[in-house]
């Protein structure tokens, strides 16, 4: 069983829903990453959601967009994300680590080498934004025959034809974007996304993600009682963007304690 | 005969192209992909079109043959396909049309594009205003100050210009975020881009649209001179103009296809816009395969060309493909030899090119040079340089 799974599986043993936290890899800075990896455990992460900078993030908002530009002033890539997940590893081998990004980065590396670097980095499941299943089918042979996860995207406006081809590939969990937009775009509309939730269920037994929209406490515990699991992206990011050196952990703590409230008490 | 025949169903030029783009897109361009292969061959669509090629355009665009430019640079003669005397000043506008008459049958009343030098903005608004389309344009801030005239234009035509923050402020990012509005707004909104890049049916139907200028040149070089040229060079950005006027010789032997990137402050000091002559890496950018101008961990670099309609990190698929099956060539002009290519077509024929045509022009006078008097070398006049003239007065330090 893959620590994706393993961690559903408990949850879903002790009737609790996940809670996965986005940052940017090098987001302010590359030195206080692993720190903010370790402290979104402590305060309540069940899986970590770790973004790869790119310099064209075409489906991220304003939020996420500003994130990957103050870690690619820092010279932030893919090799050095990895070697991030590596030291996060040394001291936590029970956190699933997902990597989200776009396909450039892991091409420039060449498929092959990626996947055995992240495969001994320790990296659990990849996402990656721009390749729809058609296009990344010999990608996922090679991600599964080294034991990681395949995270895929629905949205609002995927057809029920096109979830079954998309969960024919998907592994680990699903992530539904539960508005048409960009990452941290409007408030979304749980009652749609509830319908929607429902859909998906009737076409696949994997866990389901629901992010894109997670804005506070409240939407946290709308979405927790709908999904598997809630993805708080553009709010994590925000509150790290507002924070110097000096509080950016305390106010990560504080955000991350309020969501796992608001979550667990579902 | 082997018959030229491209994309794939999903918009494959052998590994270039394809559909790299986010869930919360796909159905959108499947929508379009639909849409488009119901219209593509559709009788009426393609005479509405046409009519409006014909009437509102003016097409065809006439053949020049420019004497005194083959006359002063010794060797084969130049002529020039007249791009540049279309409504709006180039060939932009052929595209837009055929996309903008697309978005009327889908039932979008809101158009949005990205732009550069800002005469694919123009050509958007120009066709949004005629079809009473709200029209939202967006342009990188650099090129917003760079190209004030056309700004002012696309809102005299009463689009909204959005000028783009993020990244390098340039092309790209006004394109990335061109996709983030239509990601919102896909029920209301068609996305017109304006070359052959971006996820397919962009690239195969940006083509489609500008092909008029090839099927027009193969007619009129028979009338002219009863035979077709031996080469055929355009400029290359994302390259919709040398598409345009390529694809209908793709199958024509004996015609050499040449491309024409921006070669910036030239090749060896990085600061160009010429993935295919600099041989970059093949990657993934706006929705498909191509060569990209990227850095070791695969983040876009920044370009650099004089001319703000090449200033981009990518090229078409197509391009990438013709390129690997040899069929078409691609070379490098700077910046100082496009300018010189510029000054010298101003005071040997009284045509002001703009400065991305300049570099093709450029080209067809080095090339012209080693050919003899009965050789024949076709320019694509892609488009006039009236836009230009701030940025070439600013380079003579000039005040106008």
């Amino acid at each position: 069983m893959s620590r994706i799974q393993s961690v559903f599986s408990a949850l879903k043993a002790q009737g609790k829903k996940a809670l996965i936290p986005y940052i940017t890899a090098g987001d302010p800075h590359p030195d206080q990453t692993v720190t903010l990896m370790h402290t979104l455990v402590s305060s309540g992460a069940d899986m970590i959601e770790l973004g790869v900078p790119f310099s064209d993030p075409m489906a991220d908002g304003p939020v996420i967009q500003r994130a990957s530009e103050r870690a690619l002033v820092h010279k932030m890539g893919l090799r050095k994300v990895l070697e991030m997940v590596k030291t996060f590893r040394e001291t936590n081998q029970a956190t699933p680590i997902v990597l989200m990004g776009y396909a450039n980065p892991i091409e420039a590396m060449g498929s092959a080498k990626f996947v055995a670097l992240a495969k001994e980095a320790g990296v659990d499941g990849v996402l990656t934004v721009d390749y729809p299943p058609e296009e990344c089918e010999a990608f996922n042979r090679e991600l599964a025959d080294a034991g990681m996860d395949s995270i895929f995207l629905l949205s609002p406006t995927t057809e029920p034809s096109r979830t079954e081809l998309i969960v024919k590939q998907a592994t680990g969990f699903l992530y539904y974007v539960s508005l048409k937009g960009v990452t941290g775009a409007a408030n979304l509309d749980i009652t749609e996304v509830k319908k929607r939730v429902a859909e998906i269920r009737k076409q696949t037994t994997l866990p389901i993600g629901v992010g894109f929209g997670v804005k506070d406490a409240a939407t946290a515990r709308e979405v927790a009682a709908i999904a598997d699991a809630v993805v708080v992206g553009s709010r994590m990011v925000l509150a790290i963007e507002g924070s110097d050196a000096n509080n950016l952990i305390s106010n990560v703590q504080t955000l991350m304690k309020e969501l796992r409230t608001a979550i667990d008490s579902v | 005969m082997k018959v030229y025949d491209m994309p794939d169903e999903r918009g494959h030029f052998g590994p270039f192209g394809g559909v790299f783009v986010a869930e919360t897109l796909v159905e959108a361009l499947e929508e379009l992909r639909v849409m488009y292969e119901k219209y593509r061959h559709d009788p009426e669509f393609l005479a509405e079109f046409a009519y409006d090629l014909k009437h509102f355009v003016g097409r065809p665009s006439p053949i020049y043959h420019a004497k005194r430019l083959s006359e002063k640079v010794g060797g084969a003669q130049i002529y020039l396909k007249r791009e540049d005397l279309n409504h709006t000043g180039a060939h932009k506008i052929n595209n837009t049309i055929g996309q903008a008459l697309l978005a009327k049958r889908m039932g979008k009343p809101r158009v949005i594009a990205e732009t550069g030098a800002g005469q694919h903005g123009v050509a958007t608004a120009t066709i949004a205003a005629r079809l009473g389309l709200e029209c939202v344009v967006y342009m990188g801030a650099e090129d917003v100050k760079r190209q004030a005239p056309n700004v002012f234009r696309m809102k005299l035509l009463g689009a909204t210009v959005v000028p783009v923050e993020s990244g390098s402020k340039t092309l790209k990012d006004a394109l990335n975020e061109a996709m983030r509005d239509w990601v919102t707004n896909i029920s209301n909104t068609f996305y017109i881009i304006g070359t052959v890049a971006g996820p397919h049916p962009y690239p195969m139907m940006v083509r489609d649209f500008q092909a008029v200028i090839g099927i027009e040149a193969k007619e009129q070089m028979q009338e002219m001179i009863g035979r077709q040229p031996d080469a055929v060079v355009a400029c290359v950005g994302g390259g919709s103009n040398a598409m345009g006027i390529f694809y209908p010789y793709i199958d024509v032997e004996g015609v050499r296809l040449i491309g024409v990137e921006a070669g910036g402050h030239g090749l060896h000091t990085g600061q160009h816009a010429a993935p295919l002559t600099a041989n970059s890496p093949i990657g993934v950018l706006h929705g498909n395969r191509t060569y990209l101008m990227q850095d070791e961990d695969g983040n876009i670099i920044e370009t650099h060309s004089i001319s703000a309609g090449l200033d981009y990190p990518g090229v078409g698929p197509e391009h990438a493909w013709l390129k690997d099956i040899k069929r078409a060539e691609y070379v490098a002009i700077t910046d100082d030899e496009a300018m010189a290519a510029f000054h010298n077509l101003c005071r040997t024929e009284g045509i002001i090119p703009a400065m991305e045509t300049s570099h093709a022009l450029a080209h067809a006078e080095k090339m012209a040079k080693t050919m003899s008097p009965d050789q024949v070398v076709l320019v694509n006049l892609s488009g006039r340089g009236d836009k230009d003239i701030n940025t070439v007065a600013r380079l003579a330090n000039i005040t106008l």
